[in-house]
């Protein structure tokens, strides 16, 4: 078949389906969790013990088990338990716990480095405890979260493809179809990977300026372990 | 339900799929570190051109999944190239490894750059050629400051490895799908394998971490002063 | 004294930093067992002269011979002449990642080829030298500032240098760290090491150096013993720099 016809009125058109599927699955997974690692941050900072303790299994928990796995107990698990959701739910689902319990870790050590004083002065103020962190703490702790958080949604967007492996079909998935189909491996999981660089690419430049554009004189950057 | 006598009986195939899990892991270490420590040397070190292609070769292992590079290796490249007959634990381990490269290739980095710069000044003071100073001084102490950062890629390693399910390798997730299909057990057999990759997972990390604090020294990381 | 006495000979040492010359023309020759302190104001150029020796940062324009070898422009020859040359820094840069004896064995073993139990023992008794034989086996973040400065002048004194450049030894020391260091110095000295010593300790300067070199805008502006640029009337610009340094240290 002539390449260019292969390309151009096979391949694109399938990544494009695919590649839509893969941005809804983020849009839908990111926002909340983000919500969750600050839920799950501010809980195990600040809440009751018990509270805390929940938090911290949590992330325990999610970190120890590969995101895979946590996508089959969703999909094909928890039907034997009277509860069955569709595989793109079951995908956003896994991803919100999954980037839920990564974002935690960079909120919490964040609030860490938010020196005592902070609280102090709010309270000092006349503040309640939660008030204070509402207001005080969480807005400086989410700038200094920030090189954490965006390389968390990064990864997001690269572990959405797993989302194939319970039979969404996204861009990965989409490649991988049309590749099997037509028997063009290489050049399908090419042009796959060259649409996902792009897409981290974008999102690395896209992160910096917003790095840039919230940065507070005199707050310092937080070392990101895993800069991408 | 009765799930201990099934994972009882399904107890063999469990440790060898622990053992292929834990196979990719370990080459996929070695490699990151082969591999990785070189790249590192040749982007602190080295002449334009080879930082460049360091730089390309970062970015993409770091920009694409890692189940798009196990099926582009997979079904793509390794065919392509002649390579075709190789096991799919072979392949995941070799995809892994590269990737890790990529990973722990700026874990390296940013340990040889934080090393002072005095060390090198110092060390050619005294008469060592480059080579020597950067084998005896600069490496050493690089190598205990990546250590902490190094052993953090031990837990993405194990959790990615169940990604070459995807590919065909008998690794833990495989045995546990073949599982669940045979019994019709669902979740508690689901549940276990999550069991044996948390335990895995920090158990793995405490013995790393005991090796930090055997091989620390005053002034190094997390070692006791 | 005869030529034959002259350990190293440095001559007409340009040296500019982005436009900035920060040595216009230096020369001087230094005799066998000589100590000359280099004084002046800080930003002459004076850390980047004995870097120039022996060619950690490399001279615009001039040479250096040492035992009438050229050391400039000599290609891999130069980690021969380092050996030769030892140096010590403000900030000790001692290797930390090894103890104090390890610190003082590394080049002998690494550079010098010694075998083990000589390098021990040689690394031994240069510390013993500087009094931190009973330290050999604490790590640099474990001793005080003194201590690791004289651990980093045993490192250079164990490849037996013709001469030792000393780069402010005592900058980043307190008053009394500072004189432990000197004692070390001053010892060496008596026993007739060739020493290159950039420092602001006038007392050590005058009372250990055979030479003074009032550095000013990247030359040497004054050049005699102690005693001649201290009383004879005809040089004045060295005590001047004193007046200014003692008046500000009384503010």
């Amino acid at each position: 078949m002539d390449q260019a016809v292969f390309l151009f009125d096979i391949l694109l058109p399938a990544l494009m389906q695919g590649l839509v599927i893969t941005l809804q699955l983020i849009a839908c997974s990111a926002p909340f969790g983000l919500a969750l690692g600050i839920a799950v941050a501010v809980g195990r900072q600040y809440g009751h013990p018990a509270i805390s303790w929940l938090c911290k299994t949590f992330v325990f928990l999610i970190k120890g088990t590969p995101l895979l796995l946590l996508l089959f107990i969703l999909y094909f698990g928890l039907p034997s338990v009277g509860i069955t959701l569709t595989a793109f739910a079951a995908s956003v689902l896994g991803f919100i716990l999954c980037n839920g319990a990564y974002n935690a870790e960079y909120v919490r050590g964040a609030l860490i480095s938010i020196k005592d004083g902070q609280m102090i002065a709010a309270q000092a103020l006349g503040m309640t405890r939660w008030q204070a962190i509402r207001s005080v703490i969480l807005p400086q702790a989410l700038r200094r979260a920030i090189p954490g958080l965006s390389n968390e949604f990064i990864y997001l967007i690269k572990y959405s493809s797993l989302a194939y492996m319970i039979t969404v079909i996204e861009l990965s998935g989409a490649g991988k179809l049309v590749a099997t189909k037509y028997f063009t491996y290489t050049e399908s999981c090419a042009v796959v990977g060259i649409v996902y660089l792009v897409l981290v690419s974008i999102t690395t430049v896209a992160v910096n300026l917003l790095e840039s554009r919230v940065a507070v004189p005199g707050t310092t950057r937080a070392a990101t372990a895993a800069q991408l | 339900m009765d799930v201990l006598p099934v994972l009882i009986e399904w107890l063999p195939y469990l440790l060898s799929g622990i053992a292929s899990t834990l196979g990719l892991v370990l080459a996929a270490l070695g490699l990151g570190v082969l591999l990785g420590l070189p790249m590192a040397l040749g982007q602190v070190y080295g002449a334009r051109p080879v930082r460049w292609a360091i730089g390309i070769y970062v970015w993409f292992f770091r920009g694409l999944p890692i189940l798009v590079l196990l099926f582009l290796f997979w079904f793509g490249i390794f065919p392509a190239i002649g390579l075709g007959d190789l096991s799919a634990f072979v392949v995941g381990a070799v995809v892994l490894g590269l990737r890790g490269a990529a990973y722990q290739s700026q874990i390296f980095r940013g340990a040889i750059q934080s090393v002072g710069e005095g060390q090198m000044i110092a060390a050619r003071s005294l008469g060592m050629s480059r080579s020597t100073a950067i084998r005896t001084v600069i490496l050493p102490q690089a190598m205990r400051i990546a250590l902490p950062g190094w052993s953090n890629e031990y837990p993405n390693i194990l959790t990615d490895s169940a990604v070459c399910y995807a590919i065909g390798v008998v690794e833990l997730l495989t045995i546990t799908s073949r599982m669940v299909t045979q019994t019709h057990i669902t979740m508690p057999i689901y549940l276990a394998t999550a069991g044996i990759f948390i335990i895995l997972n920090y158990g793995g990390l405490k013995l790393l971490h005991r090796l930090e604090a055997k091989i620390a020294i005053p002034g190094f990381g997390t070692g006791a002063m | 004294m005869n030529d034959n006495d002259i350990v190293l000979k440095v001559e007409d040492i340009h040296k500019s930093f982005g436009g900035v010359e920060v040595l216009r023309g230096v020369s001087f020759d230094v005799r066998r067992g000589e100590t000359k302190v280099f004084i002046g104001p800080s930003g002459t150029g004076k850390s980047t002269l004995l870097r120039c020796i022996n060619q950690l940062t490399i001279p615009d324009r001039g040479r250096v011979w040492l035992d009438g070898e050229e050391v400039t422009n000599s290609g891999a020859r130069i980690n021969y002449f380092r050996q030769k040359i030892g140096m010590v820094f403000q900030n000790f840069f001692l290797f930390d990642h090894l103890t104090a004896l390890k610190n003082v064995e590394l080049a002998l073993l690494k550079v010098k080829g010694m075998g083990r139990a000589e390098a021990r023992e040689k690394a031994l008794t240069e510390l013993r030298q500087v009094g931190m034989e009973e330290w050999a086996d604490h790590y640099p973040a474990e001793l005080s500032g003194g201590q690791a400065q004289r651990v980093s002048i045993a490192r250079a004194l164990a490849m037996d240098p013709d001469v030792i450049l000393f780069d402010e030894p005592t900058s980043a020391l307190d008053p009394e760290l500072t004189r432990e260091v000197l004692e070390v110095m001053k010892k060496l000295a008596r026993e007739g090491m060739t020493m290159l010593v950039v420092t602001h300790e006038m007392g050590f300067a005058c009372s250990v150096a055979n030479e003074i070199l009032f550095m000013e805008n990247g030359v040497v502006a004054e050049q005699g013993s102690p005693d001649l640029l201290l009383n004879d009337p005809r040089f004045t610009r060295m005590k001047d720099f004193i007046g200014r340094i003692d008046s500000r240290m009384h503010d």
